[in-house]
């Protein structure tokens, strides 16, 4: 009790920050619980509905497909997250355990990578992906591919890997050499598995990122069979136009899986080992 | 170490990802240079050859000049904000207090929130008879245009930028704090010094490269800002909102102005890749190192 009230200008000021950081969405809760009987305009405002109803998520959820959204979202994290995992190790294993020609040359080609950002180049993507026929206009699987394969794997995750496989003794390999494997042996059956933290690491973080991504679906999508939930919950604007209810019901029906994810997962993202793991 | 495996063996591992890189980056790294010296107005497929013509066009431009000021003021004031606010977070919560999980998960919470939702969160709170303007008049003041007033509108843009942006450098100041020495502070405190004088003379100097890492990311992120801006303003009013990212995006997809657009990519490339040369070469050299 005395440490709490020597603390309290401390505690004062993180309950005041924390509350600015969930009000938006509180408010944004506490608008999507009002009925039509109550104006959301009201001076002053109320947080507590005075009209309490959930109709305006039954609404919104009979007019918009948010199970397709989902799983239009789903499909896109999930396979950008496998392939990120997949081409990562695979790169980051010789950069980190073989000798080869152009082994500094590649290095820094993808550290070139880190620097340069995607806005600055998604016109060329934009035009390579239509060559490739990459659109959801030749057939709902290429639309996926088209919004997966610019981010299938990154600068950030080849280096977290090189960094494991860097950390694992080498007498690890040589002993399963001594037993017989090769390298693909070694590879798949030994060094994977000691690299599942670093894995999981990289996993979770490209989930994030691609789960919130908006501008590349954007550019792409043209169907809206094909929308991912941040297009869906854009598109709720021009839907509804002004009815803020169905508006806010539907930015929180689209907010609730991330949010579960994110309890679930917390102590990745506020343990402070992974420092600077999402992209910013 | 014996050599155990063939000697194509790493090209075949880094093949996949050679693959995607090549295609998806390196390939339209080079041809945003090209485009830019494209003309697309008659055809998207068969472009003409247009010499500087974009880049006349583009420095001609009264909107550039305005876009550029506009991505400046967003990285003049956001920066600033989230290299110094997250910091004093972070030494508050490194410490020993009740309820510090919880207070990191809400402070964490807009960094996993879809950035769209939160566009939208913020533009009904800035809503002509929303919450933030009954606050504002309840003070006794005008109400504010947030997001329909010029000379206010990029200003409620980057609030969401920084908001958004708090918690996720206040997670990486958190780690850098931990590896400071308590018995530095245990000195201090003898010394009779107090929380200002602790920090300025402790921790500042021991995080140094991560505040200047924090400074260089957050500089990135607010040259490449898109969603906050096509979700609550496009642009608007009078281009008082409009940034680099979104100005690049009008033009190439509103406007189907490719070359133009890509003038415009070209700039925010040098810029970009003059904040992260910095980066690399001085705070980040060890990090990569073979």
């Amino acid at each position: 009790m005395k440490k709490i009230i020597k603390n309290l200008p401390v505690h004062a000021i993180l309950i005041f920050v924390s509350l600015l950081s969930v009000f938006p969405f509180i408010w944004l809760i506490s608008t999507s619980l009002k009925g039509s009987g109550e104006n959301i305009f009201a001076y002053p405002p109320a947080i507590i509905p005075s009209d309490f109803t959930w109709e305006n998520y039954t609404g919104v959820w009979q007019k918009v497909d948010f199970i397709g959204y989902f799983i239009n979202s789903m499909i896109v994290a999930g396979g950008t997250v496998l392939l990120n995992l997949i081409l990562s190790a695979m790169a980051g294993y010789p950069l980190a355990r073989m000798e080869f020609c152009g082994k500094k040359i590649t290095f820094f080609a993808i550290l070139a990578t880190i620097m340069i950002p995607f806005q600055a180049i998604m016109l060329p993507v934009y035009l390579i992906t239509l060559k490739l026929h990459l659109v959801d206009s030749v057939n709902n699987f290429a639309g996926f591919i088209g919004l997966i394969m610019p981010f299938a794997v990154s600068a950030f995750g080849i280096f977290l890997m090189r960094q494991a496989f860097l950390g694992i003794p080498k007498e690890m390999e040589e002993a399963a050499i001594v037993d017989g494997c090769n390298v693909f042996q070694i590879f798949t059956k030994v060094l994977i598995p000691m690299v599942k933290p670093s894995l999981a690491v990289l996993a979770i973080f490209t989930f994030i990122g691609s789960w919130g991504e908006f501008l590349w679906p954007s550019i792409v999508l043209t169907k809206e069979s094909m929308y991912t939930l941040p297009v869906g919950v854009n598109n709720l604007q021009g839907m509804f136009s002004s009815n803020w209810r169905f508006i806010a019901a539907g930015s929180i029906l689209a907010t609730i899986p991330i949010i579960i994810f994110f309890l679930f997962m917390q102590r990745y993202f506020i343990s402070g080992e992974n420092e600077g793991a999402v992209k910013g | 170490m014996f050599k155990y495996y063939g000697k194509y063996t790493p090209y075949l591992f880094l093949l996949p990802a050679a693959v995607v890189l090549i295609i998806f980056f390196f390939i339209p790294f080079f041809q945003t240079f090209v485009l830019s010296f494209q003309d697309y107005s008659n055809s998207i497929y068969h472009p003409a050859f247009a010499g500087f013509a974009n880049y006349i066009k583009l420095f001609n431009s009264p909107v550039f000049y305005k876009v550029l000021f506009n991505t400046f003021i967003y990285l003049f004031v956001a920066v600033p904000v989230l290299a110094i606010v997250p910091l004093f977070l972070a030494i508050l919560l490194n410490q020993q207090i009740k309820g510090i999980t919880l207070y990191k998960i809400l402070i964490y919470l807009p960094v996993i929130v879809s950035i769209v939702v939160a566009a939208i969160a913020f533009k009904w709170l800035y809503a002509d008879e929303g919450i933030l303007n009954y606050l504002v008049t309840t003070f006794g003041f005008q109400k504010i245009g947030w997001l329909t007033d010029p000379k206010w509108a990029l200003y409620s843009v980057i609030i969401v930028t920084i908001w958004k942006g708090i918690g996720y450098y206040m997670m990486i100041y958190l780690a850098a704090l931990m590896s400071v020495p308590k018995e530095l502070y245990e000195a201090c405190e003898i010394d009779g010094a107090g929380f200002l004088r602790k920090h300025l003379t402790v921790t500042v100097p021991h995080i140094m490269p991560t505040i200047a890492l924090v400074t260089t990311i957050s500089a990135i992120s607010a040259m490449k800002v898109f969603a906050e801006i096509y979700v609550m303003t496009k642009g608007g009013p009078l281009n008082s909102s409009k940034t680099i990212v979104y100005y690049i995006y009008e033009r190439a997809f509103e406007n189907l102005d490719l070359g133009f657009a890509s003038a415009m990519a070209v700039v925010l490339l040098l810029i970009v890749l003059a904040l992260s040369f910095v980066n690399v070469i001085f705070f980040e050299r060890n990090k990569y190192q073979i």
